[in-house]
């Protein structure tokens, strides 16, 4: 079924449309919803399609209702496809054969897994013996993970005891005792502090350099992506309208940088209408938009012209730019 | 095989760590249980003070469809409520997601995962109940009436478990609509006094419409020797066509499943 040896994941003008009934307010409407109840079909994903290879960490993009968490679930085989077809390692998700389940993981966000009155030590048992894994293997695998995850005591800890950081880390404990090698991630980071994000993400980078696993990834925090996935995919109002690496997508959104000058001494905003848009000017501080064909020019311009004391170049923030992409509501 | 009974060693062992967490709730679970049971013992009692009959039962066999009764009622507290009360949570949260995506049976998660300790000593005096006044009727306890009766039990509680998931997967339409304990509890207590009690027509509902005749009444005939060969066969198909309808109609609910969003 697959032409590509590495290609590992299919997708193939996935649609899901979901029939909802209408009601009105009121107990008319109420009346009405009951003994004569108008369902219609909203489309969540339209016609969808894309490749990931075996080893990529893809990240999906897109505002709340976008159909992120749709397009993940018909992948790992919750929702059965309205129309279209997905492939994972040559199998048809939504069968959900015990090979197929064996390979993946899903982990959410905001759903938990573990036995909220016991310690996740309890919950890890039951899973490996689900998955039929031996206790020696069992005991092997934790402690494997349990260190890259700097996992210690808390795993004897009632989860309820557990803070949400060190909960996620035993959730994603559990989700990879069976050395999944799809892993279906949606907003592993929700909630967390900055500190515990950023473990989070470096664990999966380590763990998908270590084992070659596939990640899939859906977040709302820019940071998780930008550190994680070099390839994106954005999905709006469930069509999909960029697939490819992250420093394109920022390219050709944004095709200009950022300028930050430090003056010695204050300027009027006429002076600096030449070197670029203007984006701020407060004093001796002064930022600029300057396109990024004439940067260098412009900025060896702004240090002969003025008395700079700092100057910085940086791409604007990428969630600022995606932000108002999905705003503006623009395809490519 | 090996795989799925390991599970389920599993998941009942971590049952029980949880419920011993809340040592006092386990007590109450104890006491509430003792409540119950002397209560309708005692109603029965009532029944039977001015030498009156129940049907054509007397009151050493009215007492025998009693002991079926607690035994059917203590295994509900055991299995079938803990587990299928759940299903309803599961699909509202969204975590039925994990169950689905394990390697095993997802009916066999949903129905076998927890496991309270609280309804086994229901399930142990309900026997007691059952043989003990079984005996005082002054009939002879043969291998064979014994083992119908056993036989019987199990087709009981699997038509009471089928019709409860039955309805306990519905939710995946309609999430919270259903309180599927409540119909099945009156179920099961309609059943606490022999089918012949009742008049006719709610005789025959109770026997061919809602099976409530195959949880108490024929398993206490069957230990009393009264019960007819056929309605064992008759009960064993009944059994399965309910058991193989709940497990159609989860596969058939499971391709509904648009699962909770995020």
């Amino acid at each position: 079924m697959q032409d590509n040896p590495r290609e590992l994941i299919r997708v193939d003008h996935l649609s899901k449309f979901y029939r909802v009934a209408d009601k009105q307010p009121g107990f008319r409407g109420t009346l009405s919803h009951f003994f004569n109840r108008r369902t219609y079909n909203v489309p969540a994903v339209t016609d969808i399609s894309f490749n990931i290879f075996a080893g990529e960490i893809v990240g999906f993009l897109g505002a709340n209702g976008a159909g992120k968490t749709t397009l993940l679930k018909m992948m790992c085989g919750l929702i059965h496809p309205s129309n279209g077809f997905v492939d994972v390692g040559g199998f048809l998700p939504q069968r959900r054969q015990t090979a197929f389940l064996k390979k993946i993981t899903l982990v959410m966000g905001q759903k938990q897994q573990l036995i909220w009155d016991l310690p996740p030590m309890d919950s890890l048992y039951v899973n490996a013996a689900v998955y039929g894994l031996s206790d020696e293997v069992t005991r092997k695998r934790i402690n494997e993970l349990a260190d890259m995850l700097e996992l210690g005591e808390e795993l004897t800890r009632p989860v309820r005891k557990l803070s949400l950081g060190q909960r996620m880390k035993s959730e994603l404990l559990a989700a990879l005792l069976h050395h999944p090698s799809v892993l279906f991630l949606d907003e592993p980071t929700l909630g967390l502090d900055v500190n515990a994000q950023a473990r989070v993400r470096s664990f999966l980078a380590e763990y998908n350099k270590r084992t070659g696993a596939t990640i899939i990834l859906t977040s709302h925090y820019m940071a998780d992506i930008t550190a994680l996935c070099p390839r994106v995919i954005c999905i709006h109002n469930g069509s999909l309208f960029y697939d490819g690496d992250l420093d394109s997508l920022a390219n050709s959104l944004a095709p200009s940088k950022e300028v930050r000058v430090e003056l010695k001494k204050s300027y009027s905003p006429d002076q600096f209408v030449n070197y670029g848009e203007i984006q701020e000017l407060n004093d001796r501080f002064v930022c600029l938009l300057v396109s990024r064909t004439k940067l260098t020019q412009v900025v060896s311009k702004l240090l002969s012209d003025f008395s700079v004391i700092d100057l910085e170049i940086s791409d604007p923030p990428i969630d600022k730019l995606i932000g108002d992409l999905f705003l503006k509501g623009v395809v490519r | 095989m090996k795989r799925y009974l390991k599970t389920i060693k599993l998941f009942w062992s971590t049952a029980f760590a949880a419920q011993l967490e809340y040592q006092l709730n386990f007590l109450i679970e104890l006491l509430a249980m003792l409540g119950t049971l002397s209560g309708s013992i005692f109603i029965l009692s009532l029944f039977f003070s001015d030498g009156r009959q129940l049907g054509d039962w007397s009151w050493e066999a009215a007492l025998v469809i009693q002991g079926v009764y607690t035994f059917l009622d203590g295994l509900t507290n055991t299995l079938l409520r803990p587990n299928l009360t759940e299903i309803v949570n599961y699909v509202r949260e969204g975590t039925l997601d994990y169950v689905l995506l394990k390697p095993i049976d997802s009916q066999f998660w949903l129905s076998i995962k927890k496991f309270s300790f609280a309804g086994i000593p229901e399930i142990i005096l309900g026997l007691g109940i059952v043989f003990w006044s079984a005996i005082r009727t002054g009939i002879n306890l043969s291998i064979y009436n014994t083992l119908a009766f056993f036989v019987s039990l199990f087709i009981g509680f699997v038509i009471l478990y089928s019709i409860w998931f039955l309805i306990a997967a519905s939710s995946i339409w309609f999430v919270k609509t259903w309180n599927a304990t409540e119909v099945l509890r009156a179920l099961l207590a309609a059943g606490r006094y022999p089918i012949t009690a009742y008049p006719v027509i709610l005789r025959f509902i109770f026997t061919l419409l809602l099976p409530v005749a195959f949880l108490t009444t024929f398993p206490a005939e069957a230990v009393l020797g009264e019960l007819k060969f056929f309605i064992i066969l008759f009960g064993l198909a009944l059994s399965t066509f309910f058991f193989v309808l709940s497990r159609q109609f989860w596969i058939y609910a499971l391709k509904h499943y648009t699962s909770a969003s995020s």
